[in-house]
């Protein structure tokens, strides 16, 4: 079934990557949720997210990214959103969220943007 | 010579689930219309925002429920009608705000609904209160 997802976490240079696999929808929103409030829990709050195996996001999805933005940038990080593909990008793009969230093209962009201190609005 | 009308339909359990089934559905009916991969992308995520408005909201999440979606692709377009009858919503009390505000709200209110408007050329909604909801909404075929 096209529901499938999937959330694969690593940690590196002090940014935790979050990498995202398949449909987030109403239905798999939850487990993208658990996995971000735990790392914002235990206090770390650099996250990137891998978006290329990303292959579909609704309005449930976006407002993980959206419920969490502000909270984890007043406690000095950030949610970097790295190499999502054109056809969820347009989701992405009607709601505005590239004015308000550093997306970036890949994770190494995303990572160095951490490391410089890029794309996080004062 | 017209083309016929065809009409489909797809009842499922009121579950997130389903969602998956139901953007499947929609999917091969956006195909069949001759649609790219992005506006079938599109046309399926216009009916799971609504779905899932329905399943959340108008069910509270009562799986005993069902969803009820018909729809009618004829050479011009796609029109595609969701009926509940669970608690009724009123569309026009749902104020717009803009991300930032959404954000300082915590809050993802509206956001399917923005969606569905900004994908769909027509969005109707007509509310029965006590009987049903019924949501129609249209995609003109590019041709």
């Amino acid at each position: 079934m096209p529901n499938a997802f999937g959330v694969e976490r690593t940690e590196k240079d002090g940014v935790v990557l979050l990498a995202l696999d398949g449909y987030l929808d109403a239905h798999t929103a939850p487990q993208f949720e658990k996995a971000i409030q735990e790392e914002h829990t235990a206090g770390r709050n650099r996250i990137a997210v891998d978006c290329q195996k990303l292959t579909y996001i609704s309005s449930a999805g976006l407002g993980v990214f959206m419920s969490f933005i502000e909270e984890i940038r007043a406690a000095g990080g950030d949610i970097k959103l790295a190499g999502v593909v054109p056809k969820v990008y347009q989701v992405f793009e009607v709601l505005g969220f590239p004015a308000l969230f550093d997306m970036v093209s890949t994770v190494d962009d995303a990572m160095s943007h951490f490391a410089q201190g890029i794309g996080t609005p004062e | 010579m017209a083309e016929m009308e065809k009409t489909f339909a797809l009842h499922v359990p009121s579950s997130t689930e389903n969602l998956a089934m139901i953007r499947d559905f929609v999917s091969k009916l956006g195909e069949m219309a001759g649609m790219d991969e992005r506006e079938v992308m599109k046309l399926g995520l216009a009916v799971d925002e609504a779905c899932a408005n329905v399943i959340e909201h108008a069910y509270g999440m009562d799986h005993s429920k069902e969803v009820k979606i018909r729809a009618l692709l004829d050479a011009d377009k796609i029109e595609i009608v969701i009926v509940d009858n669970g608690q009724s919503f009123n569309p026009g009390g749902v104020r717009q705000l803009n991300l930032e505000e959404l954000v300082a709200q915590r809050k993802n209110g509206g956001l399917g609904l923005r969606l569905i408007k900004s994908i769909m050329d027509d969005v109707h909604y007509q509310i029965v209160p006590g009987e049903k909801n019924e949501l129609r909404m249209v995609k003109r075929l590019k041709r």
